[in-house]
């Protein structure tokens, strides 16, 4: 049913018709939205057989999940940022066990300093945990991206996180056509365990496991999102079919048939870019956009397949790896190994900074004429950083960086002694 | 209360079973067809006291559910040696996940099993020491608080025992661990609070809490059952000797933990709804030096030179526990069924 | 269920461990001596007739008591119980009463009619048996399980020795004596009573006996010198008791004085009160803690008004008047006079100061040794003449029914094998289960059932029985405040204490075994099995 409605109340009641049976919460922005309007519903009794746990911490959440999902209930949670970070060692735990639990990230920034607003290192930094990621790229994707989490996950008995820019999509009410109860009941079966605590069935789930045999069960694991590959489109597939809109999958391409730049980026910044994008076309030039659906299982044929052409990409990431650089490029470059393709990265959009077309069209204009470095720093306040740099130069213990910087900015009045 | 007491056999309440005694009365331990929910096998060491007291608690919530329970197991010894790949010895459905969640797993069980409505399938968290009173703290307190419907039950062996002895909260004082090496002018743990998870349980006003030891297996059996007569949060705190972390002999686990209890070093009690409504009373008092010297993580209060002073504190926190839950106070007259009873009876 | 690889495992799949290989000790299973049976001189099976009682069987424990000891009654009222001064429950709270449940027993066989093995097969030997006290009562019946034919021979007119003539009624009843001799006559003992044996030898040659026991007792009361005036009344305590027994009441007059500490002494005592006598007064050259009087005996008479008098001695009789001598005990216990004297008013004194046999029956038998006015016999029972065993009051033991009872049957048991051509080997004993080998933090803190007794008013001037019998329940409670020492009992503490799950219980009566594919070796076992049934060995190699 269409309508105008915030992005969070659209994931929640998409939710809710999956029939979620435990759901655990903790709160922390910009995920909240979510949980609330589910907690209203289970509350008020429209979502019925479903627990609604407020937990004492992410941590906790995560393992009433793992505790719900191993006793063969459909188990939701959603967190951001600190609160992901809180409880990675059951995410780790969760994929590891397997066990198909739906996870939205709100993505958002991490401390310190601790900064609310979106970018993803909180999703990145969970890139290994053995999680599939899906990241939307509008309020309708999520929505829909959800629906679509919870049969991939029970199908192949792993964890779903499903990435949502923090603010940029939670919060913005816009039209979204969010699913019918009976289209989604008929969408997405009951759920059928592969393993579950039974005690007419006893077993023992968690074991112990030596160097005789973990390396086969890490295979194992990364053997199942190679499934993951086949399975996401076929999903994607059948959930166009079922709701007459297209979603998921693992890659998004836009007009990058013939295309020799190609922009890559996830989740909402992609329409920003497609806007650039364009007007770039417009103006004749030879450029597209592949936004990635699924970066965990990266699709490396499907990548490699859509840049064939290509003969830059620029790839456009809200996180990096200090001290390297790239994350997304990097897995970029392994789909191109031994291909000319010019690889760009662009770290943009850290901690909530807009990133606006003026910038994007010089940055893409630069990358046309192969003038970027391979590294670039989007909207980057360079003399800032030079007078940090300096002062760092000129005394070892110059005091904090953020502050210092701050108070060159003006956001911060000179403390008094 | 804790077990009715079955006064008439000579070892009628001590002894595990009798071959006079009642079916009714008799302890699951002492039946044949008992669940042996941890089953031969595991790899603990010998005369594991967490061994003995995980199968004492798990068979008898195996019969008071009959057969409908799942268990959810913190990281620890107790998990290490029942389940090392390719072999369980377990006989339940059991689920580890990690170190410092079991009480939140069990939450999420016990709440898929609302959801589906089977709330006939009761659920325990089970951990160590280091699981409960310090990794798995905050998530116990969660569970606690929220009143989730889960038995949580801690096998305290007083220190991190599969990590090779290192000091825990519930580490007593003195005692020597990996962490608190007998050096310098107070050796062993410090005196301190320590952290009294029975008590922090029962100020949550969770249903029932109680405490137990190895060496009451009636009084043990009869708080496991009794907790599965409550929905709610409940505490079950078992004191489990560890002959490797405490320099014990293996033989003397049970001994050890008896003069735990007939010390009051460690009290035995039960509590509803926040307040204490029994204690196992101690039956023939010891000094708490009959139970430090059989350990040696104790042993440098004895030698080369006797701290008599460190002795003097540690009977004064048993004093203090005695005072605390009257375990001197005579026991109050049950109302138990004539069987029962302390007066003679037919057989029939 | 499509269970993950290696996260998921299959329920109780450690049994393929077998952790038996860490064991460096195995536990196994031992029966040890309880201290009850190794003290009882009739060589009873205390433990075992007591774990059958436990459970109601009655009759399966009489039976298992009479396997030793034909007089289950008569022992419940008068053997001193050795075996509850050394039973290890003493330690706990009090000795479990193993006298009055033998009596329970004892009686409950005599009210149902329960009679005693049938005889094995005739063996075509023939046993004379001299003395039909409970020495020869007990050879008889034993040689006739054998299947020996015996004839018991007596110069009394009624069987029973000591316990007819010796025993007063109040502590033995007739009726319970009679009936439990009747039994043993009806397996086919011939009595031949008043037949007094004047040569053993020549009855055992002219009977064509293969193997004679005797046992006359010692019957004859020691005289010792006091000086008395001619009207002093002197008498002894033998022919006090038999006179009463027979009926003819002594002349003791009003106050009586009674020389000696021992239990005939107190018997005396005792009856001269049932007689009439206002005062009774126990004249003992020592203290009360020496006595040889069984305590409980004392106890009873002082609760009658027997008067005591410590650390004295009789120096002159006179009529009606004694002169009594203060005594003081010197550094090695023995009793030195004071010269301090002191009258005692007394119209007789009978003397208790021990029995001597009568060995005329044995002046002519070749090889046959006396001394110290005891017949020596050697470790199967057996005079210096082959065939001619000896046993009770007459040999060199402690004078006791009980002890006589064991003689009766350690010599028919030999005799049986010198019968047959062969010598008994003495059979071996296991280890006694002391008090440290056992874990008594397991037995419940009950006080025995102590037998109602007469109220002392009503004892004092009849010859009613003075303690009662236990009623079935009480019987029942004592018999389980037994603690089965070293003897397991099946209270299944192994089966649950076993961190490993490693003893097999094997259902009732058929205890417990080890499985040592799983057995550790850690010995919780063995530390908290409550009888000391488990030790560890060490495993080999």
């Amino acid at each position: 049913m269409l309508k105008q409605v915030e992005g969070s109340m659209a994931v929640a009641e998409a939710v809710a018709a999956c029939r979620p049976e435990v759901i655990c919460a903790y709160p922390i922005s910009p995920q909240t939205h979510i949980v609330e309007g589910l907690s209203r519903m289970v509350k008020a009794g429209t979502l019925t057989s479903c627990e609604f746990v407020n937990v004492e911490s992410e941590f906790a959440a995560m393992s009433v999940a793992i505790g719900a999902s191993a006793a063969g209930a459909r188990a939701y949670t959603a967190t951001a940022s600190q609160g992901l970070l809180y409880m990675v060692e059951a995410v780790y735990n969760a994929s590891g066990l397997g066990l198909p639990i739906v996870m939205t990230v709100a993505n958002r920034a991490i401390g310190a300093p601790i900064n609310i607003w979106n970018d993803h290192s909180d999703a990145m930094s969970q890139r290994d945990s053995g999680w599939i990621q899906l990241y939307a790229e509008t309020n309708q994707e999520a929505t829909d991206l959800h629906v679509q989490a919870f049969l991939i996950a029970e199908e192949l008995s792993l964890p779903v996180m499903v990435c949502m820019d923090g603010f940029i999509l939670t919060h913005a009410y816009e039209q979204v056509d969010v699913p019918e109860q009976a289209q989604v009941d008929a969408f997405l079966p009951p759920f059928v365990p592969r393993q579950v605590l039974d005690p007419d069935e006893p077993v023992s789930i968690g074991s112990m496991v030596g160097p005789e045999a973990f390396t086969e069960v890490r295979y194992l694991a990364h053997a199942r999102q190679m499934q993951a590959l086949e399975l996401i489109p076929q999903v994607s597939a059948d959930f166009k079919r079922a709701f007459g809109r297209d979603s998921g999958g693992l890659v998004r391409p836009y007009r990058i048939q013939d295309a020799e730049t190609v922009v890559i980026a996830l989740g909402s910044i992609l329409g920003t870019i497609k806007d650039v994008v364009d007007e770039m076309r417009d103006q004749g030039v030879s450029i597209g956009v592949l936004g990635i659906t699924s970066f965990r299982p990266f699709p490396l044929d499907a990548l490699r397949e859509a840049l064939a052409g290509a003969k830059r990409v620029v790839v456009l990431e809200k996180a990096f790896a200090v001290g390297i650089g790239g994350i997304v490029s990097s897995n970029v470059r392994t789909a191109l190994a031994g291909q000319p393709t010019a690889n760009y990265t662009v770290v943009a959009g850290l901690g909530g900074r807009p990133i606006g077309k003026d910038s994007l069209h010089t940055l893409f204009e630069q990358a046309g004429r192969d003038e970027l470095e391979p590294l670039t720093f989007l909207d980057l306040d360079h003399e800032l950083v030079e007078r940090e740099l300096a002062r760092e130069r000129a005394n070892r213990r110059s005091g904090p960086s953020a502050e210092n910087m701050l108070r060159d900015v003006g956001a911060v009045g000179p403390r008094l002694h | 209360m804790g077990a009715v007491p079955v006064k008439f056999y000579q070892v009628g309440s001590f002894a595990v079973g009798n071959r006079l005694l009642d079916p009714d009365l008799a302890s699951v331990q002492s039946d044949p067809e008992r669940a042996n929910s941890l089953t031969s096998g595991h790899r603990a060491c010998q005369g594991c006291g967490e061994a003995l007291g995980a199968r004492y608690a798990l068979d008898a919530i195996m019969r008071a559910t009959k057969g409908q329970m799942i268990a959810v197991n913190a990281t620890g010894c107790l998990e290490v040696f029942s389940t090392p790949y390719p072999e369980t010895s377990w006989r339940l459905p059991w689920l580890h996940s990690l170190f410092g969640n079991a009480p939140a797993v069990a939450t999420g069980v016990a709440a898929a099993m609302h959801a589906k409505g089977r709330d006939d399938i009761r659920v325990v968290g089970q951990g160590g020491d280091g699981g409960t009173v310090d990794i798995g703290f905050a998530c116990l307190s969660g569970m606690f608080e929220r009143n989730d419907d889960v038995l949580y039950i801690c096998y305290d062996n007083q220190a991190y025992m599969n990590t090779g002895v290192q000091r825990s909260g519930a580490t007593p004082p003195a005692a020597r661990t990996a962490t608190t090496q007998t050096v310098g002018p107070e050796p062993g743990n410090v005196f301190g609070q320590g952290k009294d998870v029975p008590r922090i349980a029962m100020a949550h006003e969770i249903p029932y809490v109680a405490t137990a030891t190895v060496a009451d297996l009636r009084d043990l059996e009869a708080k496991a059952t009794r907790a599965m007569e409550f929905r709610g949060a409940r505490y079950l705190h078992v004191l489990v000797p560890c002959p490797l972390g405490w320099g014990s002999a293996s033989c003397d686990t049970i001994k050890v933990a008896r003069l735990a209890t007939q010390s009051g070093l460690f009290p035995v009690f039960e509590a509803v709804n926040g307040e204490v409504t029994s204690s196992t009373k101690i039956r023939h008092q010891v000094p708490v030096e009959e139970y430090l010297k059989l350990q040696s993580r104790y042993a440098h209060l004895f030698r080369p030179t006797r701290r008599d002073d460190v002795i003097k504190k540690l009977q004064a926190m048993a004093d203090r526990n005695i005072e605390r839950y009257g375990l001197l106070e005579p026991e109050l007259a049950p109302a138990v069924p004539a069987a029962m009873s302390n007066e003679p009876v037919e057989v029939a | 269920m499509d269970k993950p690889f290696a996260i998921t495992l299959d329920v109780g799949s450690s049994l393929a461990n077998q952790t038996g290989s860490w064991r460096v000790e195995r536990p196994m299973y031992v029966d040890l001596l309880p201290p009850c049976n190794q003290a009882c001189p009739a060589g009873e099976n205390i433990q075992k007739w007591l774990y059958d009682a436990e459970d109601g069987s009655y009759e399966k424990a009489w039976r298992t008591l009479v396997e030793e000891n034909p007089f289950p009654a008569i022992m419940g009222r008068v053997c001193y119980h050795p075996c509850q001064s050394v039973c290890n429950r003493g330690k706990v709270d009090e000795a479990v009463g193993i006298n009055s449940v033998e009596r329970f027993l004892g009686d409950m066989a005599l009210e149902q009619g329960w009679s005693l093995p049938v005889p094995a097969p005739d063996s075509g030997k023939r046993v004379l048996v001299v003395g039909a006290g409970p020495s020869g009562l007990s050879a008889a019946y034993h040689l006739r399980r054998l299947g020996h034919a015996v004839t018991l021979r007596d110069a009394a007119p009624l069987p029973g020795g000591m316990m007819r003539f010796g025993i007063p009624k109040y502590r033995l009843p007739r009726t319970v004596l009679d009936a439990e001799i009747k039994r043993v006559a009806e397996m086919g003992v011939t009595f031949e009573l008043e037949h007094r044996t004047e040569h053993a030898l020549d009855e055992m040659t002219a009977g064509g006996f293969d193997a004679v026991f005797l046992a006359v007792g010692a019957q004859i009361g020691k005289r010792a010198y006091v000086p008395a005036g001619e009207a002093a009344r002197i008498l002894d305590a033998v022919s006090v008791l038999h006179d009463v027994e027979d009926g003819e009441l002594p002349l003791l007059g009003r106050r009586v004085a009674i020389y000696g500490g021992g239990n005939t002494a107190v018997d005396v005592a005792r009856t001269a009160k049932r007689l009439g006598a206002e005062e009774a007064v126990i004249v003992y050259r020592r203290t009360r803690e020496r006595m040889p009087a069984n305590d409980s005996e004392v106890e009873e008479a002082l609760e009658e008004g027997v008067l005591m008098k410590w650390l004295s001695t009789v120096k002159h009789a006179d009529a009606g008047k004694l002169m009594i001598e203060k005594m003081a005990l010197d550094a090695s216990g023995f009793p030195q006079p004071t010269g301090e004297f002191e009258e005692l008013e007394a119209d007789s004194l009978v003397l208790a100061l021990g029995q001597e046999s009568d060995l005329s029956l044995l002046e002519d038998v070749p090889g046959l040794e006396v001394s110290d006015g005891v017949v020596k016999v050697d470790e199967h029972m057996m005079t210096g003449y082959p065939g001619i065993f000896a046993g009770g009051d007459m040999v060199p033991a402690e004078r006791t029914v009980t002890v006589g009872v064991g003689h009766g049957k350690k010599a028919a048991r030999n005799i049986d094998a010198w019968l047959r051509g062969g010598e008994r080997p003495e059979p071996s004993k296991h280890p006694v289960a002391e008090f440290d080998k056992l874990n008594p933090w397991y037995y419940a803190d009950a006080p025995h059932a102590v037998r109602p007794r007469l109220e002392a008013a009503r004892r004092a001037s009849t010859f009613d029985e003075v303690v009662q019998g236990l009623d079935a329940s009480t019987a029942l409670y004592e018999a389980r405040r037994c603690m089965s020492c070293g003897n397991c009992f099946e209270c299944d503490n192994c089966f649950g204490v076993c961190p490993d799950n490693a003893v097999i219980k094997l259902g009732p009566g058929n205890r417990f075994k080890i499985d040592l594919d799983y057995c550790k070796g850690c010995g919780i076992c063995a530390s908290e099995c409550p009888c000391g049934a488990i030790v560890m060995v060490p495993e080999e190699g």
